[in-house]
């Protein structure tokens, strides 16, 4: 196959998901509606209980709600990338990842495809929700949204390799439940998303301990910094880690062979 | 094939089997459910890996020459594949572009294809809107859509009425016909092989009868595939 060959099929891919998201128009409000009602409700709630201080990226005392945007983008992405992985599973029932699989290309290549077109999707809910969160009268950076992207990309890979990876072993729909309550919930409240890991320190050292070495803390983190045009290279590094290794695990269980010697009918046999 | 062999765990699916599917020439691949014919399928279009015998699709080894091989191939699963939130046009020109067409083609050939199905008002229509024989339909076009040499079928015609079925086979055979098209299609139902079709019966895993069909019959004393079939299968069962 030519590079124009892969060109075009990586294209379709991604425009692909780019239709099935704006034929499924309820998946940006429903995106929308969960960071949103954290930041309202849970942010004025919050505001008066708990107090920030001064701390990198931030020059001077601010908003609980400005703080909790950057958990709030990373939560839409988190979301993103499990309910990839949702489709992956559908997709596999369904046959259409057959018909993915069976073209003419590497399987890493078609699996970067899905996961590029996964990444655009959500890019595009968190920059929904950025906007939102400025018209709701939250002091977000306009430049930020400028030099966010690259964080926001890299962050999003990384949710939907673990969503990619998490496919492979998920084998109905409906154990989506499980997901949420063994992937989703704990990688966003052992983090940094809803609370400095200083706070989180005074009150459980062990807790801030887990929750500095969660990849998720690290994409907030990423989010975070990148808002006010600053980069973490502690974080970077562990986004680009930890993406590499997800995705290479995503690659290798997406392997029906395997999945069949592992005693996991990855794709219904006769 | 050469000699292929597959295991689920324990329990082998395909027993070393072996056969050629003859070149412009529609091969049926008859066995009863649990034959072995959907492994087989998943072999051949490289899902699974084989784990002893070779592939050879136009005498290219699909573990040597994957892409290459696959190129060749046009695909339908037994599985309702199309994406059914997309249009005929839009899952027409996905596939297109995953088997590397240009743009130009791709409009050139959907454009056919829809002509030579009789369907050209559903470009537009979402998939999901169409009835299971017109998605059928769309899914051959679909497979044909990069000129394969050879179309791999399983179970194409499982959940569809007769005039369905019959309509589906039907313009099978054209392609078999006008284009040159060599065909394994896959089935559990003895009356969609006719008499100058290569007839391959897989029973247990095993290649238990290839050849042309009307040999076949004649060979067995019966006018009947659905009789020789049963003949076949009972011989073969211990």
């Amino acid at each position: 196959m030519t590079a124009s060959g892969y060109w075009r099929a990586f294209a379709a891919i991604v425009h692909r998901e780019l239709l099935r998201f704006w034929h499924q128009r309820e998946r940006l409000i429903a995106a929308l509606v969960r960071p949103l009602l954290w930041l309202i409700v849970f942010g004025a709630g919050f505001r008066s209980v708990l107090g920030l201080s001064i701390t990198p990226p931030y020059q001077s005392y601010i908003l609980y709600e400005l703080y909790i945007v950057p958990g709030l983008c990373g939560m839409i992405q988190l979301f993103a990338g499990m309910q990839s992985s949702l489709a992956m599973v559908y997709d596999r029932a369904m046959g259409a990842l057959r018909v993915l699989l069976t073209a003419p290309f590497p399987r890493w290549f078609l699996l970067l495809a899905r996961l590029a077109g996964g990444v655009i999707t959500s890019t595009l809910q968190v920059y929904a929700f950025l906007v939102i969160t400025i018209l709701y009268g939250i002091d977000v950076p306009w430049l930020g949204l400028l030099t966010v992207l690259p964080a926001l990309i890299l962050t999003g890979f990384m949710m939907g390799a673990a969503g990619l990876l998490i496919a492979s072993f998920l084998r109905r729909v409906e154990n989506f439940a499980g997901i949420m309550n063994f992937v989703i919930f704990p990688a966003f409240f052992l983090s940094s998303a809803l609370y400095p890991l200083w706070r989180m320190e005074e009150a459980n050292s062990t807790l801030a301990w887990v929750c500095a070495l969660n990849p998720f803390t690290h994409a907030v983190e990423l989010i975070r910094f990148a808002l006010y045009g600053r980069l973490e290279p502690p974080a970077l590094a562990v986004v680009l880690a930890v993406t590499a290794l997800l995705f290479a695990a995503a690659i290798w269980a997406y392997d029906p062979a395997r999945s069949f010697r592992a005693g996991r009918t990855a794709i219904s046999a006769e | 094939m050469r000699a292929l062999s597959f295991a689920y765990g324990e329990r082998k699916a395909l027993d070393g089997i072996s056969f050629a599917v003859q070149p412009g020439r529609f091969a049926a691949l008859l066995g009863p459910n649990g034959a072995g014919k959907t492994t087989l399928v998943s072999l051949i279009c490289r899902l699974f890996e084989p784990q002893a015998g070779t592939i050879l699709i136009e005498g290219r080894d699909l573990r040597r020459e994957r892409h290459r091989a696959l190129t060749s191939l046009g695909i339908v699963f037994q599985e309702r594949a199309l994406e059914s939130e997309l249009t005929v046009e839009q899952n027409l020109a996905l596939a297109a572009a995953l088997r590397g067409l240009s743009r130009s083609e791709t409009r050139a050939r959907i454009e056919e294809a829809l002509i030579r199905l009789g369907m050209p008002e559903s470009r537009h229509v979402r998939a999901e809107a169409l009835n299971a024989g017109h998605r059928r339909r769309i899914e051959i076009a679909r497979a044909f859509l990069h000129r394969p040499r050879i179309l791999l079928s399983d179970e194409a015609t499982v959940g569809l009425d007769i005039p369905a079925r019959r309509s589906l086979i039907a313009l099978v055979r054209t392609l078999v016909r006008e284009e040159g098209l060599s065909v394994l299609w896959a089935t559990h139902l003895a009356d969609e092989v006719e008499k100058d079709d290569q007839l391959i019966l897989l029973n247990r895993g095993r290649v238990i009868a290839d050849g042309l069909t009307r040999e076949i019959l004649a060979g067995i004393g019966t006018d009947s595939v659905e009789a020789a079939f049963n003949v076949l299968v009972s011989r073969s069962t211990p």
